[in-house]
């Protein structure tokens, strides 16, 4: 299952719901936000999605883990809108019946979210500035003093 | 020679978003392909973004460049993405 949600993240209740008697591991991975970014301070961050495509592509990662690697259940839920310093932006969690399944079943997931799933972050910065993460045109854009990433 | 022209629904996220100053818009076009879409679209609206550096999702589902387009499409150009 995956899920998109503007609350924050919950993970005990999220751990409650995978576990099962027949498993004998649990593996989780937890997106925190940070207060640095590429040497700038940050002080929170916007997650933005195409809703509609992100939950598609959420459940193909989900049944794609399931399919690669022998475990009992996956569950995998993306946070969006206006997060704090040391929120959850994402939490995933695989429950298995041994652990090197489930480990790299969460490693798989994380990084097959953070490479295709149409969701962007925008980071608002200590100095008030603002930028969209792995956007390499807004510093040229500042430069030539168009429209630019930041406000 | 005349051209068709067909409408699509465009809809912006994140950069391009702000870039277009609107999340979503009407456009007429003859253009057949995204490609050809992003190629016109990218001169009206001097967005920075190559299409290389572009996915595209036509009607909710990611496609390619080359994807032949229908009047009505809703087409999604997918700047590159930061989640996790």
């Amino acid at each position: 299952m995956f899920l998109l949600t503007e609350q924050p993240i919950q993970p005990p209740l999220l751990k409650q719901s995978l576990l099962h008697h027949d498993c004998g591991g649990f593996a989780s991975f937890e997106g925190w936000v940070r207060d640095w970014n590429e040497g700038r301070r940050v002080q929170s961050l916007l997650y933005e999605s195409f809703e509609e495509l992100a939950l598609k592509e959420g459940e193909k990662v989900i049944e794609e883990a399931r399919k690669r690697f022998p475990i009992r259940d996956v569950k995998a839920v993306h946070r969006t809108g206006h997060l704090e310093l040391g929120e959850i932006t994402i939490w995933i969690g695989v429950a298995s019946r041994h652990r090197e399944e489930a480990f790299m079943a969460c490693r798989y997931a994380i990084d097959a979210i953070k490479a295709r799933l149409p969701i962007w972050k925008k980071e608002f910065y200590l100095n008030g500035e603002t930028a969209w993460v792995g956007c390499s045109h807004c510093s040229k854009l500042k430069q030539k003093n168009e429209a630019t990433c930041t406000q | 020679m005349t051209m068709d022209q067909r409408s699509y629904q465009l809809q912006y996220f994140a950069m391009l978003k702000e870039w277009a100053g609107v999340d979503k818009e009407e456009m007429s076009s003859s253009a057949t392909t995204p490609r050809e879409l992003y190629k016109e679209l990218r001169d009206k609206r001097n967005f920075p973004l190559s299409d290389t550096e572009l996915r595209v999702a036509i009607n909710g589902d990611f496609t390619d460049f080359d994807h032949n387009l229908a009047e009505g499409d809703q087409i999604a150009f997918i700047p590159p993405v930061s989640g996790g």
